[in-house]
């Protein structure tokens, strides 16, 4: 059974990635490997367009993933550490509310509401609605990381009279950091990765690489798509990679200081 | 989703900061996606405006529309419209099969991995996760291409001689099950596991010297201690199944359209139909906020118990 899970996982994803070295136009015979549909997303015909499709995924993830990271930080402090207070549950609610509601429903509302305060649709709707919807992912490690730490570290520091401020930034954020950077990273996978929300409210003109590519297939799909593909697959595998060996590092970190406390 | 429990005392060095480190969130996500479906909600209540957008007057068309016919002018005696009613009946039944079939494949895949050594554990987990990791878009794709009718899996079922003429699986029923399947079992493994790992299996052996046959042991020692997680793992899966939009729009075609391309339709261009999406949007939306608080009250109850 896992096997076959597996296999239903990958092969898809498989044939994509072979199909991409494949030397000829067609997509249904096999004509040899070749790279030529690398070359033609570098330098063929489309290739400006995926350059800016491209170039626009990238910087709206970063700017995204780096607001959320900071409104999800500040949040998880206020959570964790803020002591019990009334409004907890509401605004724990209101922190998952991204992931809760369903992304077509997210989509038409932004683009309604974007519409409706006059908000020009493009490359900054784009960025605000992604910032919006990387809050929760990045809250969630963050959080957990957090609620890990034992509040004795801060106590110590403010008895030896450290402000607050000193506190999270020689204390609190040094020990949170993976957290963060796991947050951060799943925060812009997750920004990378969106079509839906995107794909409604980019207003003529702009695109990212979703976007792009959903364009194209819907025309059919090319081979030079597929090595688009490929080359954002193995992009994600990599930052998927790196923070779970980030993640990995302060699990092993912890250990190690607890090890010396014992 | 129900908040985790922390099993350290509260720690309250931020206190006074509070309402300044939370404000940002809230201020963020309050204007920009709670107000955004407060919007659609009073939508829904509006009169359509014919070129797509809104007329500020009451009215309970865009619900009524769901279940009745008024003909053209809305002056006819009402009959039941079975298309809308058909489309989320259709999306109910693909995510609950979607949902029944990754925990079919699901289950014993988390049963496998949890009972490997912690070594090839960790191993197994990383080869399920990373797919989740991929574009969504670019899965979905790679689903099609591999289907479709002269890809490479009928090339393939051909060449072995299963099958004599390829198989049409692509604008099917099953085209976007296979979809939804494989987005989101990743959703139906990982809770699996997790609840799987927690199992004592000595309580397995234990039963088998009590005399108790396989059956029983899945059915009155194993399942009730898993339970909250084939729960939580159903709920990830059918929840975003339901509002899926991709498989549907990418695998289905025009024939087997679900409630996310209706929600489309009718905010794409000038031809929607506004205070109706929006009260499609409100109608998703509910049933998968009434998912969700089936998923708190269910961890709720295996908390307290």
């Amino acid at each position: 059974m896992a096997v076959l899970c597996l296999t239903v996982l990958y092969a898809p994803l498989l044939v994509v990635m072979a199909y991409s070295f494949n030397a000829s136009q067609s997509i249904t015979v096999w004509g040899g490997f070749s790279w030529r549909w690398y070359e033609d997303i570098f330098f063929g015909l489309e290739a400006a367009k995926f350059k800016t499709a491209a170039w626009n995924s990238v910087t709206i993830a970063t700017a995204a993933a780096t607001a959320a990271t900071i409104i999800a930080t500040a949040a998880a402090i206020g959570m964790v550490r803020g002591g019990a207070f009334r409004g907890r549950q509401v605004s724990f609610a209101l922190l998952s509310m991204p992931i809760m509601v369903p992304e077509i429903v997210t989509a038409v509302a932004t683009l309604v509401f974007f519409s409706a305060i006059g908000f020009t649709l493009g490359y900054s709707s784009i960025l605000v609605a992604h910032i919006v919807f990387c809050i929760p992912f990045a809250y969630l490690p963050i959080s957990a990381r957090l609620e890990g730490i034992e509040g004795v570290y801060e106590e110590a520091a403010q008895d030896l009279y450290a402000n607050r401020w000193q506190v999270f930034v020689h204390v609190l954020f040094p020990l949170m950091a993976p957290g963060v950077l796991a947050g951060f990273l799943l925060a812009f996978i997750i920004s990378l990765d969106d079509f839906i929300i995107t794909n409604f409210i980019k207003g003529a003109g702009v695109e990212t690489l979703p976007t792009a590519i959903f364009g194209a297939v819907k025309q059919g799909i090319k081979p030079n798509i597929m090595a688009l593909s490929t080359i954002m697959l193995l992009l994600s595998l990599l930052l998927v990679t790196v923070s779970l060996i980030v993640g990995r590092i302060g699990l092993k970190s912890d250990r190690s200081n607890h090890d010396r406390d014992g | 989703m129900a908040e985790p429990a922390t099993g350290l005392a509260i720690s309250a060095s931020f206190r006074p900061l509070r309402v300044w480190l939370l404000l940002p969130s809230w201020l963020v996500i309050g204007f920009f996606l709670l107000a955004p479906v407060l919007v659609m909600l009073v939508y829904s209540f509006l009169t359509k405006e014919f070129r797509g957008g809104v007329i500020w007057e009451f009215s309970l068309a865009a619900y009524d529309q769901f279940v009745f016919d008024r003909g053209l002018f809305g002056d006819e005696p009402p009959t039941i419209e079975w298309t809308y009613i058909t489309i989320f009946a259709r999306s109910i039944t693909q995510a609950a099969l979607a949902t029944v079939f990754c925990l079919v494949i699901g289950f014993p895949t988390a049963f496998f991995i949890a009972t490997r050594s912690p070594a090839t554990r960790s191993i197994w987990l990383f080869l399920v996760t990373v797919p989740y990791w991929v574009n969504l878009l670019i899965r979905t794709v790679s689903m099609k291409f591999l289907i479709r009718d002269n890809g490479p899996l009928n090339e393939l079922l051909l060449a072995l001689g299963v099958i004599s003429e390829p198989l049409a699986m692509i604008n099917t029923n099953f085209a976007v099950q296979l979809g939804l399947f494989y987005s989101y079992l990743p959703f139906m493994v990982l809770p699996v596991y997790a609840s799987v790992e927690r199992y004592d299996f000595s309580l397995s052996e234990a039963a088998a010297d009590l005399y108790a046959g396989r059956w029983t042991i899945l059915r009155r020692v194993l399942l009730p201690v898993v339970r909250p997680g084939i729960i939580a793992g159903c709920i990830l899966v059918f929840v975003p199944s339901l509002g899926a939009f991709l498989a549907p729009d990418l695998l289905g075609g025009a024939k087997n359209f679900m409630i996310g391309s209706l929600i489309e339709e009718q905010f794409k261009g000038n031809a929607g139909n506004w205070p109706f999406g929006a009260a499609a949007s409100m109608i998703l939306l509910t049933l998968v906020l009434l998912a969700l608080l089936l998923l708190v009250r269910q961890q709720r109850t295996t908390e307290a118990g």
